[in-house]
């Protein structure tokens, strides 16, 4: 190990004392506590630089790895199932016989969730946010705040448990025809999962309408109700929107909660008393079988996956570019 | 006289909508901390009494009077980790090249926006990644060590960001009074940026971890096995992990399974809340010790 170092040590003062073009007299404290640390430092440095470089680097590995092998896996799927049954069929029975591969009941089943959790959720966190962000007290927000942390912190398989155990008999209760697995509770549940991410967004958004715009509406006349809805809502507008979509984008990727509440079949329907399934769900189905490699059953994973990734990031991809213009229209 | 009272009602109305209006809002948020109450309630009401010392400490069972959620107890410390191990030196590593190294260049904007996306992929496509690349390609089979690794993707476009923040909070007269004094970028950031900003990383780290120790999806989608009646004693081994056990208990039809699972929720709860405990005491007790 000393002997290695020594070398490089050599090798480093020959490079310097060959290109050194004048040589300024080094103290001899610093000589004799880390002249060669301080002559080794350029390397040092640039070697942690690199090091760091390639941590950010992974970052962007990982995209071109979720790429790739969702195209690769999903572009051999497409020899053996024709990409137009995949994306217009209307059956999706891959794991019996006979196979059909058409993706529309799983996404069917995804956008009924993902609607009927946007209508919980939707109503319920916007007047959340404009309460804590307008009306209530400093003290009021600071009791709030932490259960809602505590309440985006709660698991995903945990709405899962409460939608089998508590909202699914409740639902049965009122609407007796529903199943054990329905879409509904899914809804619910799924509904309460992005409620916090809502509010902690439309709130920071609304908190961003400068002061200004209020006290000119309060000037005007207005009150209180007409400053929040006519003003200071319709100018953080943009945001809130971005934020529902946002936590949409979420209720799509949602799993967990997800597979256990809809259930297991793939239904064509926008009836939310039945059972459904959504793309995520499937996966799951999938992942928890002994399908084997390369075959295409496993391969469906792959494809669903991409619709998947598609349909989140685009919408991640929107509601960026939304929030990244909400900045700017107040300057 | 007439235009009098036109003025009146009108105020008088408006102030009927001002009143139902905040009602209105103010029902909102009470809902929000309600449905909290009456969920922990439900879960505390059907697990309360399963909880005990035998099923802390007992294997799998097809009895649910011998259940228990040893295996997976230990599946999720050997999880979290690894994944912690992986995930903190690269998230941090990351968060300190954007913020103190890179230019703001293209480059730069381009991992930015990456990492802002990775954040809002769904943690079962990190599932498919890691059992296409880890279980498969790379060949560590369904082990604990695949399941790790997934679950750093999962957490760490979530450590970077949370880093980036902390890191961004420390200010640059810091950074200037550093360099003034000689000390290279690599020192002003291991004896300067770093220190001062590690309340704020330690936050962001520990609710990533409590976030990967709560994620089932892309444990699934990597294996993680169903019946695990063993400890995890090399990263090679095959794992199961408490929300894993949750999800297989709540899925059987039968009243005693679910509520094996509420005992487990309750266990997997308590060791979430505490980390969330740990991470806003860090932030009171040292964030405030730095003044600047």
């Amino acid at each position: 190990m000393t002997a290695e170092r020594s070398d490089k040590e050599q090798s480093v003062e020959m490079e310097l004392g060959e290109t050194a073009a004048i040589k300024l007299p080094r103290p001899a404290s610093l000589e004799s506590a880390g002249g060669v640390m301080v002559r080794l430092r350029p390397y040092y440095e640039g070697l942690i630089h690199f090091l760091l470089f390639i941590c950010a680097s992974i970052s962007v590995l990982v995209t071109v790895g979720i790429v790739v092998v969702l195209l690769f896996e999903s572009v051999q799927f497409f020899f053996d199932v024709s990409i137009i049954e995949f994306l217009t069929g209307t059956r999706w029975t891959p794991l019996l016989k006979p196979q059909h591969f058409g993706i529309l009941p799983l996404m069917c089943g995804t956008m009924l969730v993902a609607g009927g959790s946007a209508i919980v959720a939707v109503p319920i966190g916007l007047g959340t946010a404009i309460y804590l962000s307008e009306y209530a007290s400093p003290r009021f927000r600071d009791i709030v705040k932490p259960f809602l942390e505590i309440l985006a912190g709660i698991p995903s398989v945990v709405y899962g448990y409460l939608a089998i155990v508590f909202v699914s008999p409740i639902i049965r209760y009122i609407f007796p025809s529903a199943g054990v697995f329905n879409a509904a509770s899914a809804c619910i549940v799924v509904g309460i999962m992005i409620l916090p991410m809502i509010i902690s967004l439309s709130e920071d958004i609304l908190q961003a309408v400068p002061l200004s715009l209020r006290g000119a509406a309060f000037a005007l006349g207005a009150n209180k109700f007409e400053v929040t809805v006519r003003v200071v809502v319709p100018a953080a507008l943009s945001g809130i929107i971005a934020s529902f979509l946002l936590a949409v984008s979420r209720a799509i990727g949602e799993t967990m909660a997800v597979t256990l509440a809809a259930g297991a079949t793939p239904k064509l329907t926008l009836n939310p008393l039945e059972s459904i399934q959504t793309m995520t769900a499937y996966i799951v189905q999938v992942s928890q079988g002994d399908t084997p490699t390369g075959t295409v059953e496993y391969r469906t994973i792959f494809a669903v996956g991409l619709m998947l990734f598609i349909s989140t990031m685009a919408m991640n991809i929107i509601a960026q570019f939304i929030l990244s213009r909400v900045g700017e229209q107040y300057e | 006289m007439s235009t009098n009272l036109d003025i009146y009602t009108t105020k008088r109305r408006g102030r009927i909508t001002n009143f139902l209006f905040t009602s209105v809002c103010f029902l909102a948020t009470i809902t929000c901390v309600v449905l909290l109450f009456i969920m922990i309630w439900n879960i505390i009401l059907h697990g309360k009494n399963w909880l005990s010392w035998d099923f802390l400490n007992s294997y799998q069972s097809r009895f649910p009077d011998k259940a228990g959620i040893k295996s997976a107890l230990f599946g999720s410390i050997w999880l979290i980790s690894l994944t912690a191990l992986f995930s903190v030196p690269l998230g941090v590593g990351a968060a300190v090249y954007l913020e103190e190294y890179a230019s703001k260049s293209r480059w730069r904007k381009l991992i930015q926006l990456n990492i802002s996306n990775l954040a809002g992929v769904p943690s079962i496509v990190y599932g498919i990644l890691g059992l296409a690349l880890f279980v498969r390609a790379l060949g560590f089979d369904r082990s604990v060590l695949s399941g790790a690794l997934t679950l750093t993707l999962v957490v760490l476009p979530i450590i970077i960001l949370a880093s980036q923040e902390a890191l961004r909070s420390v200010p640059d007269s810091i950074r200037r009074s550093a360099y003034a004094l000689g000390a290279t970028r690599w020192q002003t950031v291991w004896y300067q940026v770093l220190p001062a900003s590690l309340p704020g990383i330690m936050t962001g780290v520990i609710l990533s971890l409590s976030r990967a120790l709560g994620e089932a999806a892309p444990l699934i989608a990597v294996g993680a096995m169903a019946y695990v009646p063993f400890v995890p004693e090399s990263l090679s081994d095959e794992f199961t992990a408490l929300p894993i056990q949750i999800f297989i208990w709540t899925a059987r039809p039968q009243e005693d399974f679910h509520s094996l699972a509420a005992a487990g929720i309750l266990v997997l709860l308590v060791v979430l809340v505490s980390m969330n405990a740990i991470a806003i005491f860090v932030r009171h007790k040292y964030g405030k010790k730095i003044r600047w």
